[in-house]
């Protein structure tokens, strides 16, 4: 353990209320902690800055995935394990299920959190991607009331978000689509579990008369953010799928994503392998 | 110097008896289990929560203790490696390791047989891809893990051999 | 001798201690009034100590500090050479090297203190890779960077490329690796001028700390102790470095007059401690062309890192190993040992063999491709076989068969219908499947006269319980010794198992059985445990006190008798050569080793070329071991090799800046999990080696051998690609490929 732990002040209030109060009298002050699986290994390693954490461990609204009738809603504090396992998210978000059987161990998923993974704000998390590709929104709630933005665009920067500092992620919601969306999730890790992403896809197109009519596509760790590939989907709005289509779309993808070299990978793989796996998409929805 | 906090004091149940310690509020509970309740049965391999050493059932489910802060133990149910045997009775986990050559070095053999525990309490009879699942998060140097996939499989028919025929 | 309990799987000495978490490692230990020790290291590669600041916010009166002028003997890490301070005083020759110890009895404060001191250093010149440091790019060790260098000839290289139909170049590279042993490096000492120095640590080799210790202390060497704890893995890596450690915290223990425990964390561990040589192997072969090997020419340079430590030991067996199991007339071995300016590399399972095997087995694929001949019929017509020479001149007097070994490893793994099978279902599969193979040896026991100037001892004595304690420095760190040592007893002395007690290895109280180290625990130390029991039979049966077909029950009684009416019963066995082995040093040639262990492994993976991943699906390991003494233990010690061997092959890449590795920690250095490994298919054949313990032979290194050039073989024939580095990463296939795609345009 490497930092100094009698320096770190950690509360755990039992209510959201509490939390909203002391975030707003002291914005900035009280970091919230979920989960703890990005946090804690920060904190071993002594790379910790920041020194005030309010737990939301004992939050229970923050938990629970809920279905309504045009959304599903999965509270902040709800667990990997709880995504995969559930039938709605399993029959109808696919992606999002396969992210979080993919992150890090089954230790890891049964404490690692849907808000506590888009909020460290990794540009290799795993679930943001399915997220994008869902048209998720996150729910923003402080004393001063409560909002849903959309979660693309949500992060701005590197480690940056659409967030002010009195405000806590209460749920995240998808909406259910009424056509058959073809979904496809890839994720490229260091090996076959409990892997950090090299490269990370998500992608999901409605393809009628032989012709994409609507398409999303998220990648991770390719950018400084997880992102959406915004050009590339439009470049393939409206058409049908052929190999001049995909190399194209090769192309532009690669105008869009901004990898780079780092201690897991280098520019010129995450490049290339985003480009191969964006193709393994386009290819299947011709089959 | 830093500014300090004070010390909490954290109740919880450890192996089916009531523990408790005082101890500041992040502090993993792999040290508060290790140095305040001597149970050092529990490992610790990276402090990362990537070895799978500090393995423990925390409210009956696996987690890493190096990634548990302390306040987070207050009023949860515990099990360590040394509430596995009952008494001098190895559990079926336990036994087939033994059996089956599952520990080596023994340094990650605890949280392994926490794993191993775990995976047959969601899976009484997992299959292959279930048992890689199952361990992929308990990381061993030495046996290549085949000897201990093996006792997993032997751990089921040790379970199973041991149940009544009916209920 | 009845053969009650060798031969067979019985549960593991110190298993149960083991599944239940009892076990105590170093750091379940705790002493009254402990400290916590850590060590302040450079953060630059190499340069002057201008000065050493603390900080201001630290009470350091509260603290133990030892810097090299609190060393009250010399201030070295005893080993081979004399280079390596304890505690660098002037000049830095790697980052992370030790220069200031703190001891606290706050573990928190004490990470506040070691952020607060400050080294001041003037940076200087540093060579970071083979090329720079043969290049002389800057001088860091003696005058031409070089530590060590053998050169080892075997009839006239020269004179035969005239012979020679074809000539067949290659240049290859592994890098370094990491141990990984899932505990951490540790130790506690206990150290006075009154009662001397004490040590409990995660060690190999107790005698190799307790070498170390003495020129430290300037103390003599019954004032030295030196106790394992149970400890969690070595694989080599707790081979030397354990003596810097238990260095350290003697320091500290030593000037505050408490004991003091020094734990590493991983992320010290991995960027601090030893690894695994980085190496580059040229091969210039000659053949006819019927494909008899007629010339080996091999350059085998491997990266010492900043001291000597035992890189020349490691280079010898890399020099050895590196004309692999071949009969080739014309053989000649060139190898340096380079100094750069990264932490020592050191002992890792293989011990340099890995790298050069790796070349050669690499090597003879791309002569078979140039032959025009399948891998295999390549490798038949030049298996060394009885009668015939290594390329130390070694004459093999055993019947080793390498065709069977082939024929077996070929029939297990189906390599030749899967062979026909992938070429057949390859092109246009997005996911290419291959096969490969390697056939190599591993030489047991140490090198050459190794053995001879160890002369290990072991002890046994007889209690009045009548159960039977061996005494031994040789360690137990998960691969077996006290199981093995017991099944050995056991069966000398007629008794069960389980009157067998292993005595903790402390060198106040064990003799010198020599290092856990070459793959000779069980075939040399093993066979000295065997004398010494049966010494203690013969006592007892020459006493008139036990008839030689005694029961259990008879043989207690004995001992009691035995002990009440003449006193101790104990009795001590050394090693003595087997008869006719020869070595020259200065030559470098003659018997390498007592004897080898030879394999053959297939190997069987699927390529991605969407995510250009390389997936081991199916390890086949045939080997020849001399007689198996416990088919679990040993299975394990392959199947353990093998995984290693995977991630050498695959996975696990050192991430190096400026001398440091820049991915220290787990998440980052890749190991492979349960997902990633294969099944590992393990067959013994069985040919009784004479001087080892009923037959058998050392084993624990073999494994660590073969995997990585099967694997590459076996990535090359489902692609086409020619990987001549490991680990060949999902990003290094990458490159391979676009080369080849490139040069087909």
């Amino acid at each position: 353990m490497r930092a100094y732990v009698p320096a770190y002040d950690l509360r755990a209030p039992s209510s959201l209320s509490e939390v909203l109060a002391l975030l707003a009298r002291e914005p900035g002050t009280w970091q919230l902690m979920a989960g703890g699986t990005d946090l804690m290994v920060l904190l071993e390693a002594g790379k910790l800055s920041h020194k005030r954490f309010l737990s939301v461990a004992k939050l229970d609204d923050l938990r629970g995935i809920e279905a309504a009738r045009e959304f599903v809603i999965v509270g902040a504090m709800t667990t990997y394990t709880e995504i995969q396992n559930h039938p709605i998210l399993q029959s109808e978000f696919p992606l999002l299920c396969s992210a979080a059987r993919e992150t890090g161990s089954i230790a890891t998923q049964n404490r690692g959190t849907l808000g506590g993974n888009i909020v460290n704000a990794s540009p290799a998390a795993d679930s943001p991607p399915a997220l994008l590709v869902y048209d998720a929104e996150v729910e923003l709630v402080s004393e001063r009331g409560a909002r849903w933005v959309p979660y693309h665009g949500f992060h701005t920067g590197y480690k940056k978000m659409q967030m002010a500092a009195d405000e806590l992620l209460r749920a995240i919601r998808l909406p259910r689509r009424a056509k058959k969306w073809l979904q496809f999730y890839r994720k490229v890790g260091t090996r076959r579990a409990q892997a950090i992403s090299k490269v990370c896809i998500a992608g999901a197109a409605l393809v009628e008369n032989g012709a994409i009519s609507d398409i999303r596509i998220a990648l991770g760790s390719v950018a400084p953010v997880v992102m959406r590939a915004v050009k590339t989907e439009t470049s393939l709005r409206g058409v049908s799928i052929t190999p001049t289509v995909i190399e194209a779309a090769r192309g532009t993808l690669a105008q869009e994503i901004a990898p780079i070299d780092d201690i897991r990978s280098t520019a010129r793989y995450r490049l290339r392998v985003a480009q191969n796996l964006l193709q393994e998409f386009l290819s299947q929805l011709t089959k | 110097m830093s500014e300090l906090v004070s010390r909490i004091h954290i109740q919880c149940r450890v192996n089916g008896e009531p523990r408790h310690a005082e101890t500041f509020p992040m502090a993993r509970l792999l040290d508060v289990l290790r140095e305040e309740l001597r149970l050092t049965g529990t490992k610790e391999g990276c402090g990362e929560g990537e070895c799978g050493a500090c393995s423990i059932l925390l409210n009956g489910a696996i987690v890493n203790s190096c990634l548990i802060p302390a306040i987070e133990a207050d009023g949860a149910d515990i099990r360590t490696i040394e509430g596995i045997a009952s008494g001098d009775q190895l559990n079926a986990v336990q036994k087939a390791f033994l059996e089956c050559g599952g520990a080596q070095c023994g340094i990650c053999t605890p949280g392994m047989v926490i794993a191993a525990t775990a995976l047959l309490e969601r899976h009484p009879h997992p299959n292959d891809a279930e048992i890689r699942e199952g361990l992929a998060g308990n990381l061993c140097r030495c046996t290549g893990y085949q000897k201990i996939f093996a006792a997993v499989v032997r751990a089921c028919e040790l379970s199973t051999e041991k149940k009544p025929v009916s209920r | 001798m009845e053969e009650k309990f060798f031969g067979h799987s019985v549960i593991r000495k110190e298993g149960r201690e083991k599944v239940t978490g009892r076990a105590r490692y170093v750091d379940d230990l705790t002493f009254p009034g402990m400290l916590h020790g850590v060590t302040v290291r450079s953060s630059v590669p190499r340069g002057r100590i201008r000065g050493i600041r603390f900080g201001e916010t630290i009470p350091w009166h509260e603290f133990t500090v030892v810097t090299a002028a609190d060393i009250p003997g010399q201030n070295e890490i005893a080993l081979i050479e004399h280079d390596q301070p304890c505690l660098a005083a002037e000049s830095i020759n790697h980052p992370e090297e030790a220069i200031v110890l703190l001891a606290h009895p706050d573990r928190y404060l004490l990470e506040e203190a070691r952020r607060a001191v400050q080294i001041d250093v003037e940076p200087l010149p540093a060579v970071f890779s083979i090329e720079d440091s043969l290049a002389k790019r800057a001088v860091i060790f003696g005058e031409d960077n070089v530590f060590k260098s053998y050169h080892m000839e075997k009839g006239d290289v020269d004179a035969a490329w005239a012979q020679a139909d074809v000539i067949v170049e290659g240049e290859y590279r592994t890098g370094a690796q990491e141990q990984l042993y899932i505990e951490t490096q540790g130790m506690i000492s206990v150290a006075n001028p009154a009662e001397g120095v004490t040590v409990w640590g995660s060690l190999q080799c107790p005698y190799y700390v307790h070498k170390a210790l003495m020129p430290l202390f300037g103390l003599p060497a019954d004032k030295i102790r030196v106790i394992q704890a149970e400890t969690g893995g070595g694989f080599g890596g707790k081979e030397e470095y354990p003596s810097m450690i238990a260095a350290h915290a003697a320091l500290l223990a030593w000037k505050s007059g408490k004991p003091v425990k020094i734990i590493y964390d991983r992320a010290e561990d991995m960027v601090a401690t030893t690894k695994r040589h980085p190496s580059r192997t040229r091969h210039r072969t000659g053949v006819t062309r019927d494909g008899k090997l007629v010339a080996m020419d091999i350059d085998f340079v491997i990266d010492g890192g900043a001291y000597a430590t035992l890189s020349s030991v490691v280079l010898s067996r890399g020099t050895i190993h590196a004309a692999g199991p071949y009969s080739c007339p014309n053989v000649r071995v060139h190898s340096q040992a380079v100094a750069t300016n990264a932490p020592p590399h050191g002992a890792f399972r293989g011990f340099g063999a890995p790298q050069s095997i790796f070349a050669l087995e690499r090597h003879m694929d791309q002569v078979a491709r140039t032959l025009n001949l399948t891998p295999e019929e390549f490798r038949r017509r030049n298996f060394i076989r009885q009668g015939q020479t290594t390329a130390t001149g070694q004459l093999i007097h055993e019947n080793v068969n390498f065709d069977a070994l082939l024929d077996r490893a070929f029939r297990e793994s189906d390599y030749h219908a899967k062979r026909e099978r992938f070429a057949r279902e390859n092109p246009g599969a997005t996911i290419k499947r291959g096969i490969g193979f390697a056939s190599f040896m591993h030489g047991a026991g140490f090198t050459g006269s190794g053995e001879v100037y160890l002369a290990s001892v072991v002890d046994v004595e007889a209690t009045r319980e009548g159960n039977v304690r061996v005494l031994a420095a040789s360690t137990e760190i998960g691969q077996g010794t006290n199981t093995v040592f017991s099944q050995i007893a056991a069966d000398a002395l007629g008794i069960s198992y389980d009157r067998i007690e292993i005595a903790q290895p402390d060198t106040g109280a064990v003799p010198n059985s020599g290092p856990t180290v070459a793959s000779r625990t069980s075939m040399v130390v093993g066979n000295l445990v065997q004398t010494a029991a049966l010494a203690i039979k013969k006592t007892l049966l020459d006493s008139g006190l036990l008839c030689d077909a005694c029961t259990e029950d008879e043989f207690v009684r004995a001992c009691r008798k035995y002990i009440e009416t003449r006193g101790p019963l104990r009795s001590r066995a050394q090693y003595e050569a087997p008869p006719g082995l020869f070595w020259d040093d200065k030559k470098y040639s003659g018997d390498a080793y007592g004897t080898y262990a030879w394999a053959v492994y297939v190997a069987e993976v699927a390529v991605d070329t969407v995510t250009f991943e390389a997936r081991v699906t199916d390890f086949v390991a045939v080997q020849e071991i001399g007689k198996v003494i416990h088919p679990v233990l040993a299975a394990g010690q392959i199947e353990g090799g093998v995984a290693q061997a995977i991630g050498m092959a695959l996975y696990e890449n050192v991430v190096w800046r400026d001398g440091r590795m820049a991915n220290g920690q787990m998440t980052n250095y890749i190991m492979p999990t349960a997902a990633d490994i294969p099944p590992i298919r393990v067959f013994f054949e069985e040919h009784p080696y004479l001087f080892g313990p009923h037959g058998a032979k050392g084993i624990g290194e073999l494994p660590m051998d073969g995997p990585q050039p099967a694997i590459i073989n076996a990535i090359e024939n489902a692609t086409g690609i020619c990987v001549r580095q490991i680990p060949a990463t999902p990003e290094v296939l990458m490159e391979a490929m676009a080369q080849k795609a490139a040069a087909l345009v």
